[in-house]
């Protein structure tokens, strides 16, 4: 009987699912960081920000990922699906690209006494950030769908390969930003906590996103079809 | 060490940017629903 009134509930919420599993997570990373994790001895308060700094590097990162295998299987497949996959997650990873620089410019103004330093994670960071505005240029600029999928996706396959170096950056060279602090064990099982339900959390947030825009790139193209099949375009 | 509000700018610019796209993705969607209206419009005139 519960098993049933259990089955028939989640089919209700099915459609929703993700959105509330999603916004409670947002709620209990928001409790966690704020009330929950224990204040950081060296920096103070202001390492909080490392709980929403890693979530959006992860995301923009992942979501760069998306794009490079939405890309390679477009040039494969000569599928435009794929390219629309690829755009469309390359639109939320340069959002959470872009929130992630912001958020370490905050971050670094009371710490280092500057918004930004030239090191080595922050130029490569700017640099993949460069790529990625590279890639919406190209998309604005070349009206020939093939031609305009081809070149985007040739990029998008170019700017993933500068992740590593970013990963790398603080190993390779001397550089004011903290290592692999979440591999090295520097934080405590609280910290650690905190930061996976963020990451878990922001995947959600993705998840959410790419597929509504997903969605949406896919209706705007059948769209057009019908357009020109109406017009005889 | 209190830089409370670094900490909270830094929060809130995360989720203006996230709900900003979201803004976007639904005037995205509205736009469609007018492209949709316009395309029965021209397929119901003939």
């Amino acid at each position: 009987m519960l098993s049933m009134l259990l089955i028939s509930f989640y089919r209700r919420i099915k459609k929703y699912f993700l959105i509330i599993f999603g916004t409670l997570l947002m709620l209990a990373h928001l409790y966690m960081v704020f009330i929950f994790v224990p204040t950081d001895a060296e920096t103070g308060i202001i390492q909080r920000i490392f709980y929403i700094h890693v979530p959006l590097a992860w995301i923009a990162f992942f979501a760069f990922f998306i794009t490079l295998i939405g890309s390679i299987m477009f040039l494969w497949k000569r599928d435009f699906k794929w390219d629309r996959l690829a755009s469309a997650s390359a639109e939320i990873g340069f959002l959470f690209i872009t929130l992630m620089l912001i958020s370490g410019c905050i971050w670094a103004k009371p710490v280092w006494g500057v918004w930004w330093v030239w090191t080595a994670r922050l130029t490569m960071s700017l640099v993949l950030w460069f790529i990625y505005a590279a890639y919406f240029i190209i998309r604005a600029y070349i009206s020939e769908p093939g031609q305009r999928a081809r070149f985007a996706a040739v990029v998008g396959i170019i700017g993933f390969l500068n992740i590593p170096l970013v990963f790398a950056a603080v190993e390779l060279w001397t550089t004011q930003h903290p290592g692999m602090i979440i591999f090295e064990g520097g934080l405590t099982t609280e910290m650690k906590l905190t930061l996976i339900v963020g990451l878990v959390a922001y995947t959600v947030l993705y998840a959410l996103l790419l597929k509504d825009r997903f969605v949406l790139k896919n209706f705007k193209n059948e769209l057009n079809q019908m357009k020109n099949l109406v017009t005889g375009g | 060490m209190d830089n409370l509000e670094y900490l909270f700018a830094a929060f809130a610019l995360a989720w203006a940017g996230a709900f900003a796209y979201m803004l976007f993705t639904a005037r995205k969607q509205a736009q469609i629903k007018r492209d949709i209206d316009q395309l029965k419009q021209m397929i119901d005139k003939g």
